[in-house]
C-alpha cells in the first residue's frame, strides 16, 4: 500500500475529490450526489453534511463499521470538592459556567459547566485552585464505513447540539480517501453542507473540483456569490449547476452570466420536475427512477463534471 | 416575545416564513424586529429590502506575541486546545483563524508577551424595512466560526413586541446560538424523507434545549404524509401548512414576499401569527379556550 494517502495504487494517480456544495440549502445537492454515485462506476461517497445527513436515505448503506467520534474536550466540575471560589466563572469567556450546582459539606451551592455551551478551551480547569475540574475528551458523534449498491460510503452523525463538525468532516473525508486508495477507486464524491462556515471549509479545502448547486432565485444568486468567493479564496476550480432552472429563466441566465464573469465553469441546468422529489420518496436516485426529464439533465451534468475531472474539458473558467 | 425560525434541512423555507411573518405582524400593528442570524448566507434583506442606517465591522480577538518579551516557555501552546498558538523552538506561531478567543494563552503567559488584537470577521447592519426593524450579520468569507457574530446580531435586537430570529440550517453550534433564549421555536420542514429526517434531528435539538416547539409544513402536498404522522405521534402542533404552489416559488425567486403577492398566502401567515401568539404566551390557556 502506498505511504501517501490518496494515491490510487493501480493507476498511480492521486484520488480525486469532487465536493458538491451549495451555499443556500435545499437546492438539491444530496439528490445530485446520489445520482452521481450511481452514474460513476468507480467512486467512494462521503456524506460530509454531518449535522443533517440525508444521503443514507437514498443510498441505503449497510454499515460495516461504526466508529466513535471524539472531536473535542469538555470541562466538568466535581461538585463534591468545589469551594465556590468563582474563578472559573470569572475566566470563562463563553458564559458556560453557572452558579447552580449542588451543595457539599463546604458550600451550599457549587459552580456547574453547561456542556452545551462549553467551548472546550480548558481555561477553567487549568486555573482551578482546588484542581476539581475534569477536562477530557468526549464522544460527540459517530461515523460509519458502509457499503451501498453503488460502492463504498462513509457517513456520520454529529451528536445533537454538538460542535466540531469541521473535524468530523475531515475524519469522514480522510477515511473515504483511504478506502478509495485501498479499493483502487479514482474518485471521492463529497456531499457538503450548506453555508460557508467551518464544515463547508473542511469539505472543500484541497478538493480537486467543486460543483456549486444553486437555484434561479435572488437568494440562490446571492449565496452563489459568497460560495464562489470562498472557493476562490481556497483556489479550487469550481463549476456551477442551476437546479430548477426554468422556475425563473431570467435569474438563471443572470446566475450563469455572473458565474462566467467570475471565471467559474458551467456544468449545466436541471429542470424543475416532480420526479426529483418522487425519486427521494421512493428511496431512489433520480437517475434510477427515470430516464428523461430531470434525470436526462442530471446525466448531462455528470458528463460535464466527469470531463472536467478527466481533464478532457478546458479548465473551469476558460470556457469562453 | 422572541420566536426563532429554524430547520434541520436547508432550503425548507425558513426565510420565507420569517420574512412573511414579520411583514404580516407589522401590518397588523405589532412592533416587530427581524434578526437574520444566518450570517453565512443571509437572505432576509432580499425580501424585506431594508434601508440600512448603520453598518459596523465586527472583530474577533486573537493573540499577538511580543518576541522581545517571549521566553519561549511553551505554556501558551500547551493550554491552547485549538492549535491556534504553537511554540516551535525560538519562535511562536499564531493561526488566527483557528483561535476561539478563550484568552488562555494570555492568562498563562508569565512574561506578559501576549496581547490580544482584533481582526475583522464580518459586519453588523441595522436598518428599517418599512415598519419592521431589521438587523443582520454578514460573515467575512473564509471565516470558519460564526457564533460570535450571531451573538452580536442578537445583542443588537431593538425593542419590539415580537422579535423574529431567522436561524441558519442544521443542528450544530450556529443554530444553538441563534435559538438560545427564544420563547418559542418554529421548525419549518417539507413533507419529504429528507425533510422529515432533518426535522427529527431539529426536534431532538430543541428538546435538549428545553424550548417549546411547533412545526410549519412548507410545500404541503408535494410529498408524503409521514411528516404529519410523525408530528402527531410526537405531540407537536403543526401550526401552518403552506401549499406547494409554483407561484409561491416564483415570487420567492424574484425576491417578492408571497404574502404581498398572494392574499391567500397572506391569510395563512395571519392565522399562523395568531396561533403563535396564543401558543407562546400561554399554551395551557390556549388549550382550555379551544376545548
Amino acid at each position: 500500500m502506498s505511504e501517501l494517502i490518496g494515491i490510487n495504487t493501480r493507476t498511480g494517480r492521486p484520488v480525486q475529490e469532487l465536493a458538491v456544495i451549495s451555499g443556500k440549502g435545499g437546492t438539491g445537492k444530496t439528490s445530485i450526489v446520489a445520482s452521481f454515485a450511481i452514474l460513476s462506476q468507480n467512486s467512494v461517497v462521503a456524506d460530509c453534511d454531518v449535522d443533517a445527513a440525508d444521503l443514507h436515505l437514498v443510498l441505503d448503506p449497510r454499515i460495516l463499521r461504526r466508529n466513535e467520534f471524539m472531536g473535542g474536550k469538555r470541562a466538568r466540575i466535581r461538585p463534591g470538592h468545589c469551594t465556590a471560589c468563582g474563578k472559573c466563572e470569572e475566566l470563562c469567556r463563553f458564559d458556560a459556567i453557572f452558579f447552580d450546582g449542588p451543595g457539599n459539606g463546604i458550600v451550599e451551592k457549587t459552580f456547574r459547566v453547561d456542556p452545551a455551551v462549553c467551548e472546550g478551551c480548558g481555561v477553567c480547569a487549568w486555573f482551578c485552585a482546588e484542581d476539581v475540574i475534569e477536562f477530557g475528551p468526549v464522544v460527540n458523534g459517530e461515523w460509519f464505513q458502509s457499503e451501498t449498491r453503488c460502492g463504498p460510503m462513509v457517513h456520520a452523525r454529529l451528536g445533537i447540539a454538538e460542535e466540531n463538525s469541521g473535524k468530523l468532516v475531515s475524519t469522514v473525508r480522510t477515511s473515504a480517501k483511504r478506502i478509495a486508495e485501498e479499493r483502487e477507486l479514482d474518485l471521492v464524491i463529497i456531499d457538503g453542507s450548506p453555508g460557508i462556515g467551518c464544515p463547508v471549509i473542511a469539505s472543500v479545502t484541497g478538493a480537486t473540483l467543486v460543483l456549486a448547486v444553486t437555484e434561479p432565485t435572488l437568494s440562490g444568486l446571492h449565496d452563489l456569490e459568497r460560495v464562489a468567493e470562498l472557493t476562490r479564496h481556497f483556489g479550487i476550480p469550481t463549476l456551477v449547476c442551476v437546479n430548477k432552472w426554468d422556475l425563473n429563466p431570467e435569474v438563471c441566465e443572470r446566475i450563469e452570466a455572473r458565474a462566467r464573469e467570475r471565471g467559474l465553469g458551467l456544468a449545466g441546468r436541471v429542470r424543475y420536475d416532480h420526479a426529483f422529489a418522487e425519486a427521494q420518496i421512493r428511496g431512489k436516485a433520480v437517475v434510477e427512477y427515470g430516464q428523461d426529464g430531470c434525470a436526462a439533465d442530471l446525466r448531462a451534468v455528470w458528463a460535464t463534471v466527469e470531463a472536467h475531472l478527466n481533464g478532457s474539458a478546458r479548465p473551469a473558467g476558460e470556457e469562453s | 416575545m422572541r420566536i426563532a425560525i429554524a430547520s434541520g434541512k436547508g432550503g425548507t423555507g425558513k426565510t420565507t416564513v420569517a420574512t412573511n411573518l414579520a411583514w404580516v405582524a407589522a401590518r397588523n400593528g405589532h412592533s416587530v424586529a427581524y434578526l437574520d442570524c444566518d450570517v453565512e448566507e443571509p437572505n432576509g434583506h432580499l425580501f424585506l429590502k431594508p434601508e440600512i442606517a448603520s453598518s459596523r465591522l465586527i472583530g474577533r480577538l486573537h493573540p499577538a506575541v511580543d518576541e522581545e518579551k517571549c521566553t519561549h516557555c511553551g505554556l501558551c501552546g500547551e493550554i491552547c486546545q485549538f492549535s491556534a498558538i504553537v511554540c516551535v523552538g525560538e519562535k511562536v506561531l499564531v493561526y488566527p483563524e483557528l483561535c476561539h478567543a478563550c484568552g488562555g494563552c494570555l492568562l498563562v503567559c508569565g512574561s506578559a508577551a501576549i496581547r490580544e488584537v482584533l481582526r475583522e470577521s464580518g459586519k453588523l447592519e441595522i436598518g428599517q424595512a418599512g415598519p419592521v426593524r431589521f438587523v443582520h450579520g454578514v460573515l467575512r468569507i473564509g471565516e470558519a466560526m460564526s457564533t460570535h457574530l450571531i451573538r452580536q446580531v442578537k445583542q443588537a435586537a431593538p425593542e419590539a413586541d415580537l422579535v423574529i430570529i431567522d436561524s441558519p440550517p442544521g443542528t450544530s453550534c450556529p443554530v444553538i446560538e441563534s435559538v438560545r433564549g427564544a420563547d418559542f421555536v418554529l421548525l419549518v420542514t417539507e413533507p419529504t424523507p429528507f425533510g422529515l429526517n432533518d426535522l427529527k434531528l431539529a426536534v431532538e435539538m430543541v428538546r435538549a434545549m428545553k424550548l417549546p416547539v411547533g412545526v410549519v409544513i412548507n410545500r404541503a402536498g408535494s410529498g408524503d404524509h409521514q411528516t404529519s404522522a410523525y408530528c402527531h405521534t410526537q405531540g407537536i402542533d403543526i401550526l401552518s401548512e403552506i401549499p406547494d404552489d409554483r407561484r409561491v416559488a416564483e415570487a420567492y425567486s424574484r425576491g417578492v414576499l408571497a404574502s404581498e403577492a398572494m392574499p391567500k398566502i397572506g391569510a395563512r401567515f395571519e392565522s399562523l401569527l395568531r396561533r403563535l401568539m396564543g401558543e407562546a404566551l400561554s399554551p395551557a390557556g390556549r388549550r382550555e379556550v379551544s376545548a
